[in-house]
């Protein structure tokens, strides 16, 4: 068993606490972290696979798609972020409305 | 690593430092998720961005390392906690002390039934263990890829190969995520002016801190943009660094002299993406493909295109911290 296999499943498993958060929560602010953790494990399983060879130099590929990848997530968080706060002025709180989930 | 089977402690300990690891990722992700506090939910996040620049290096990715600890643990943080601040929420929920396994699963504010969480539950369980089955089924590793970059890296004018993947191979790439970052600071830019600038005078030791710190932040960028050619490092790095540089200034209460913050300020905006853009648009005029750099000069040519994308980058992070669109006239 090698080790970078086990950071791909821990990529997965962050992808899916983060997409359960992103279904869960109904704060936006939440929402906005959840979805930033699945990005981080989609980044982690990438970049874990990029380096499955023994020994060999990794492939620089991969590691280009994720630093794209970051400053893309934070570029959309911020715009995700103003409009929370546009929505707070404008509704007066940043929580999608009480719901069941029935 | 053949090397390292001859210590078999040694892998031993690196075997248990990636476990040890992996598990706190997850547990501060967890944490970060399920904490009833947004202002403690976001620290952790800030240290849970921080541990995955450690596992970057653990991986051998030490470009992707910088940039997470840069961007994903350092501007995000302060983007989130910023915007924490202007929502002024009453942040700590009612229920945080009711029932704790309802923190846990974070179902404290949730109407939930119990036959439809369990429903969720099995959808994610199926979803984990078939990616899980996808990851580790997957085809042995092609280097066709690799092999390419490695073959091609003299002609790419740079010896980092990350940096010949971003600035030369798959500029497009690079190109399309500058406009990005762009847009999205457009996109904030349009729902209007800064708003609530309430602002405090900074105490004596973040005023202290920011005059040593901001020189040497600038110093820094430059050389991640000068060093990003032949070793981790490069614009996006360099630019992150700096757009932390400004967001200290702004968090001391430095505002941009007003007569800079019209036209001059989005020429600097637009620099990098404009000279990235001229410098392909030229080439083709010179007969070439677009974006294709003539080997003699593309070294000099991926320097230039990055010292101005490191300036834009730098400015936008710190102009989409302000949250708003900086007012440019004078009201009357």
């Amino acid at each position: 068993m090698n080790t970078l296999y086990l950071y791909t499943i821990v990529g997965v498993g962050l992808f899916t606490l983060g997409l359960y958060a992103l279904l869960i929560h109904s704060d936006l602010l939440r929402k906005i972290l959840a979805i930033n953790i699945m990005g981080s494990g989609v980044f982690l399983i990438l970049v874990a696979l990029a380096a499955r060879t023994q020994g060999a130099v990794p492939d620089p590929v991969p590691h280009a798609m994720v630093i794209t990848g970051i400053v893309v997530a934070v570029s959309a968080t911020a715009l995700a972020l103003a409009l929370v706060i546009r929505v707070r002025t404008k509704v007066g709180h940043a929580n999608l409305p009480e719901q069941s989930l029935e | 690593m053949e090397a390292m089977t001859s210590l078999p402690l040694m892998t031993l300990m690196q075997l248990l430092f990636d476990t040890l690891l992996g598990f706190a990722l997850l547990w501060l992700g967890w944490r970060a998720l399920a904490s009833p506090d947004l202002f403690q939910a976001i620290v952790l996040f800030i240290a849970f961005g921080l541990l995955m620049a450690i596992v970057w290096v653990r991986l051998d990715a030490p470009d992707v390392a910088l940039a997470e600890a840069a961007i994903g643990a350092g501007l995000t943080g302060a983007l989130l906690l910023t915007t924490l601040a202007r929502l002024e929420a009453k942040n700590r929920s009612k229920s945080a002390l009711e029932k704790k396994h309802k923190v846990w699963l974070m179902t404290e504010n949730v109407k939930l039934k119990t036959a439809s969480f369990l429903w969720l539950m099995v959808i994610l369980m199926l979803l984990v263990s078939g990616l899980v089955y996808a990851v580790l089924t997957l085809q042995e590793q092609t280097f066709e890829l690799q092999m390419l970059v490695s073959k091609n890296l003299e002609s790419s004018g740079v010896s980092n190969p990350v940096t010949a993947v971003l600035l030369n191979f798959r500029g497009y790439d690079t190109l399309l995520e500058m406009s990005v970052l762009l847009l999205a600071l457009l996109g904030v830019w349009s729902f209007g002016g800064i708003p609530k600038p309430h602002e405090s005078l900074p105490g004596p030791v973040l005023n202290m801190l920011s005059r040593l710190l901001i020189p040497l932040l600038i110093i820094v960028a430059g050389y991640f943009l000068w060093v990003g050619s032949d070793a981790p490092g490069g614009a996006f790095q360099g630019g992150s660094v700096l757009g932390a540089a400004g967001v200290l200034l702004l968090l001391v209460g430095w505002r941009l002299c007003i007569r800079f913050v019209g036209l001059p300020l989005r020429i600097i905006l637009v620099f990098g993406l404009g000279v990235f853009v001229s410098a392909a648009v030229v080439l083709i005029f010179l007969g070439r493909q677009f974006m294709e750099y003539p080997p003699s000069v593309a070294g000099a040519l991926i320097l230039l295109i990055e010292a101005a994308a490191t300036l834009s980058i730098g400015i936008t992070l710190a102009a989409l911290f302000l949250v708003g669109r900086p007012e440019f006239r004078r009201h009357k």
